[in-house]
C-alpha cells in the first residue's frame, strides 16, 4: 500500500491543531482559524492559478460567501452555523457558476480584470445598502452548531475553530486527490498548452468552468468561517484589496501542494500580526519586503524549500 | 523501510514547523506574571490611510501628550494625581487601518498578548460595531473615542464598552437649528457627501431633521461622490445646476480640501451657502477655499467651541507644544475617554476605600485595610463609570444613554470668517443635550421622525 506523504502530514497538522490548540492562548487559536480561512480561499486560488488564471476578484465569492451566512438571521432569524455555511456554498456556486460562462471564455489580464469588475459590482452594491450597514457592515451571531446551542460558551471559540480545521482538512484532502486526478492533471496542461489539450479530446472550457466553480465555493466556504469566527462583516470583504491579498498569499505560498495555502496564510497573518505590534507606523512595509524577498529568492513561493529540502536528502 | 522513511519524513517536517510556528508564538507572548505597574492602556487610532491626517494621528499626538501630562501629575483638577490614582500609564499604540476583521484579530492580540489594562480607540463606525462583541468576550474594559455611529448602543447593550463621546445625531440636529435660526424661510438645499456610511447616514438624519423643522424646504439634489473620489467636477455643475439655497456636506479630511478647492473658483459659494458637518479637523488647511459665512460644526464642543477653562488651556497648551497647532475635535475626544476612564477608575477607588471595614470592628481590620487599598478591578471601574458624569476639556460629560455606556453632551455651530490669513470663528451658538440627543430607550430616527421632542435628563 503507497502511503501518501501529503495526507499523512495533513492528517498529522489537523491532530496537531486540534489536540494542541486549547493550551495555546486565545489569541493564538484565533490567528489559526484567520489562517485557515485565507488559506482555503487560497486553496481555491491555487488551483486556478495551476490552469494558468489569476483572479483578481475571489473577494467577490469571499463576501458572498460571508453575506450568505450573515444574512440568514436579519432575514429569515436563522444563526445555525451548519445551515449558514450550507448558504455560503449554495450562494457561491450558483452565482460562480452563472458567471463562469463568461469568464471561462478569457484569459491573463482580461480574466484578472474581468472577475476584479464583478468583486467591484458587489462591493459597489454593498455600499450602496444602507439597510445592511453600508460600509460598517454588521455583526454575526452564531447561536447553535448542529441544534447544539454553542453561544456564550467556554467551548464556542473552540468548537468554531474545530469546524474550521475540519472543513480544511477535507478541502485540502478533496483537493489532493482531485489534483492528482485525471481532470486535476489537465490543469497544467491547459496553463502549458491549450490547443493540445483540445486535440487531445478534453474540453478546455468545462474544466476552467470546473476549476472556477471550485475556487469560488472554497472562497464563499472560507469567507462564512471569517463571518462566524470574526462576528463581523462588511463590504470590504469584496473590494480589491483583499482580493489582492489572496493573490499575495498565493504567491507566498507556491502552488506546488495543497499545503502550501495554508503555510503561507500562517506565515502571512503571523507577519502582519507581529508587524501590527512591533512597527505600527511600517507594518505594511514589513509585508512588503516580505513580498519582494519571496519573488527575488524564492520565484516558487515559500513551499519551494520544502521542496528544495526533500530534493537534497534524497 | 525506505518507502516508510520517505513518507515519514514530510510528516517529522510538517510537524517541526508547526511545532516552531507554536514556540514562537509562546515565545512572543510576554510573560503573565507581569508585574501591575504600570496600568497598560492600548490605543487604537489611525495611523496610516485618509482618516490619519485629520483624526488619527492628532488623536495620537493629543493621547501621547496626555499621557506625559497625566505622568507627570500636570493636569488640572480634578484631575492632579499620577496616572490613574497614582499608578503610571504605558500606551501601547497600533493602527486602525486595515477593516474590521484585522482590527478584530488586533484586538485580541492587544489583550491577550500585550495584556493591556483597558483599550482606548476606534475610529471608524465599522470597527466600533466589530469589537464590543469582541471585548465582551474577553471581559475587557474598551472606550470607544471617536467614532460616531448611533448603532453602537441603540442595536445592543454591552458591559465592558463605554463610549466617551456623543454619537452622531446631535450633528445634524444642531446643525438643523443652527441654520434654520439663521434662515427660518429656507427654501431649498442640496446635499453633497461621500457614498459610504458616514455619508449616507449624515445625509439620512440631515434630511429626516428639516423634514420635521422645516417641511416646506425642498432638496434640489444629492450628491454622493464616492470616498476618495477626489474629481468633483460633475458634482460641482449639478450642485450650480439646482441652485439650492444651502450645500449641507459631511466630506472630510482631502476629500473636503479636493472639493473646496475645485468649487471656490467656480464660483459655487457665490449662489450657495455651506454648511460643513464635520469641517473642523481641516480648517487651517481652507485658507482662501473657504467663504465667509459658512456654517461649521466640530461634532461637539470642541475646539473652538469648547468653553473657557483650566482643562481646556491645559489640554491646548500640552497640544500646542507637541505640534505647534490648536488641537481639533479627535484630539478632544482623545481627551475625553483618557480623563473619562481616570475618573471613573478613581471614583472605583474612592469607592472602596469608603466602603473598607471600619477601624471600630477589630476582627478583619488588616485584611480589610489591604482589600481596600487594592487598585479596583474591572468590575469595579464599570459599576462606577456608568452614569459618570465628568469634566472634560468640552466641558461636562454625562454617560446617560445605552444604559450609562453612552456619552451625551451639548453642540455648537459657528461660522467661518477670514481674517489676515487665518480662519475665525464667529457668531457661536451652543444646543444644550435636551434639544440634540434623543433620550434613553428611543432609537435616533424614530426620535426626529417624532418630532424632536426634548426627553428629561
Amino acid at each position: 500500500m503507497r502511503i501518501d506523504r501529503t495526507i499523512i502530514v495533513l492528517t498529522a497538522a489537523m491532530a496537531a491543531l486540534l489536540a494542541f490548540t486549547p493550551f495555546l492562548p486565545n489569541w493564538a487559536m484565533f490567528l489559526f482559524t484567520v489562517s485557515l480561512c485565507y488559506g482555503v480561499v487560497v486553496l481555491g486560488m491555487m488551483l486556478l492559478v495551476r490552469t494558468g488564471l489569476v483572479s483578481f476578484g475571489h473577494g467577490l465569492y469571499y463576501c458572498l460567501g460571508a453575506y450568505a451566512a450573515g444574512t440568514l438571521e436579519p432575514l429569515f432569524g436563522i444563526t445555525e452555523l451548519a445551515v449558514m455555511i450550507g448558504s455560503a456554498v449554495a450562494v457561491t456556486a450558483i452565482v460562480s457558476a452563472i458567471l463562469a460562462l463568461l469568464l471561462r471564455k478569457y484569459r491573463d489580464i482580461f480574466f484578472a480584470m474581468l472577475s476584479l469588475a464583478f468583486s467591484m459590482i458587489l462591493y459597489g452594491l454593498l455600499v450602496k445598502t444602507s439597510s445592511l450597514g453600508s460600509t460598517d457592515g454588521f455583526n454575526v451571531t452564531v447561536k447553535t452548531l448542529f441544534g447544539l446551542h454553542i453561544a456564550d460558551t467556554a467551548y464556542e471559540r473552540y468548537l468554531i475553530f474545530a469546524l474550521t480545521v475540519l472543513i480544511c482538512w477535507t478541502c485540502a484532502v478533496l483537493m489532493h486527490f482531485y489534483l492528482k486526478s485525471h481532470r486535476g492533471r489537465l490543469a497544467e496542461a491547459i496553463r502549458d498548452n491549450e490547443l493540445r489539450v483540445e486535440y487531445m479530446g478534453a474540453s478546455v472550457a468545462n474544466t476552467i468552468h470546473l476549476h472556477y466553480v471550485m475556487s469560488a465555493v472554497l472562497a464563499g466556504l472560507g469567507g462564512a468561517l471569517m463571518a462566524v469566527s470574526v462576528g463581523h462583516i462588511d463590504p470590504e470583504m469584496a473590494y480589491w484589496t483583499t482580493s489582492g491579498e489572496f493573490v499575495f498569499i498565493t504567491i507566498l505560498s507556491g502552488t506546488g501542494s495543497v499545503l502550501a495555502p495554508f503555510l503561507g496564510a500562517t506565515i502571512f497573518e503571523s507577519i502582519r500580526s507581529f508587524a501590527y505590534e512591533y512597527s505600527p507606523n511600517t507594518w505594511q512595509m514589513a509585508l512588503g519586503i516580505t513580498m519582494l524577498m519571496v519573488i527575488m529568492f524564492l520565484p516558487g513561493g515559500l513551499w519551494s524549500l520544502f521542496k528544495r529540502a526533500s530534493r537534497r536528502v534524497a | 523501510m525506505n518507502t516508510v522513511l520517505r513518507a515519514l519524513r514530510p510528516l517529522t517536517t510538517g510537524l517541526f514547523s508547526i511545532a516552531a510556528i507554536i514556540a514562537v508564538v509562546m515565545l512572543a507572548a510576554p510573560s503573565a506574571q507581569a508585574s501591575d505597574k504600570p496600568i497598560r492602556i492600548g490605543l487604537v487610532t489611525f495611523l496610516s490611510g485618509p482618516a490619519a491626517g485629520p483624526f488619527g494621528v492628532p488623536a495620537r499626538i493629543a493621547a501621547e501628550a496626555i499621557v506625559e501630562s497625566l505622568n507627570a501629575g500636570e493636569v488640572p483638577a480634578p484631575y492632579g494625581s499620577i496616572g490613574l490614582s497614582g499608578l503610571p500609564i504605558e500606551l501601547v499604540i497600533i493602527d486602525e487601518a486595515g477593516g474590521a476583521t484585522k482590527q478584530v484579530a488586533e484586538f485580541r492580540n492587544l489583550v491577550e498578548r500585550q495584556k493591556v489594562d483597558f483599550v482606548i480607540g476606534y475610529i471608524s463606525s465599522g470597527d466600533c460595531l466589530a469589537i464590543p462583541p469582541v471585548a465582551e468576550e474577553l471581559k475587557k474594559l474598551t472606550v470607544l473615542f471617536d467614532c460616531g455611529t448611533p448603532r453602537v448602543f441603540e442595536e445592543a447593550s454591552y458591559k465592558y464598552v463605554f463610549r466617551t463621546r456623543p454619537h452622531a445625531t446631535m450633528d445634524a440636529v444642531a446643525g438643523a437649528r443652527y441654520l434654520l435660526e439663521t434662515r427660518p424661510d429656507l427654501k431649498s438645499y442640496a446635499g453633497i457627501n461621500q457614498n459610504y456610511a458616514w455619508g449616507q447616514d449624515s445625509w439620512k438624519d440631515w434630511t429626516a431633521v428639516l423634514e420635521v423643522l422645516r417641511p416646506k424646504a425642498k432638496v434640489t439634489t444629492s450628491q454622493m461622490p464616492k470616498f476618495g473620489a477626489g474629481q468633483y467636477g460633475a458634482e460641482i455643475s449639478a450642485l450650480m445646476r439646482s441652485r439650492p439655497e444651502v450645500i449641507h456636506s459631511s466630506l472630510w479630511g482631502g476629500d473636503l480640501e479636493a472639493f473646496m478647492l475645485q468649487s471656490t473658483p467656480r464660483g459655487l459659494f457665490r449662489r450657495s451657502d455651506l454648511l460643513l458637518i464635520a469641517g473642523e479637523p481641516n480648517l487651517h488647511r481652507l485658507v482662501g477655499n473657504i467663504p465667509d459665512g459658512t456654517i461649521v460644526g466640530a461634532r461637539g464642543p470642541h475646539g473652538v467651541f469648547a468653553p473657557k477653562g483650566k482643562l481646556n488651556d491645559w489640554l491646548r497648551r500640552i497640544y500646542k507644544a507637541k505640534t505647534g497647532r490648536e488641537p481639533n475635535y479627535p484630539a478632544y475626544s482623545a481627551a475625553q475617554a483618557f480623563l473619562g476612564l481616570k475618573a471613573a477608575y478613581e471614583r472605583a477607588r474612592l469607592e472602596k476605600v469608603k466602603s473598607a471595614i471600619p477601624m471600630a470592628a477589630v476582627e478583619g481590620v488588616k485584611e480589610g485595610m489591604e482589600q481596600a487599598y487594592q487598585m479596583p478591578n474591572t468590575e469595579e471601574v464599570i459599576a462606577a463609570f456608568e452614569n459618570l458624569t465628568f469634566e472634560s476639556p468640552s466641558g461636562k460629560v454625562m454617560m446617560k444613554l445605552g444604559k450609562g455606556h453612552q456619552a451625551v453632551q451639548g453642540t455648537a455651530y459657528g461660522t467661518t470668517r477670514t481674517v489676515g490669513g487665518k480662519i475665525i470663528i464667529e457668531n457661536i451658538k451652543y444646543y444644550p443635550v435636551e434639544q440634540v440627543q434623543p433620550p434613553e430607550g428611543i432609537s435616533s430616527i424614530d426620535w426626529i421622525k417624532g418630532g424632536l421632542k426634548p426627553g428629561r435628563w
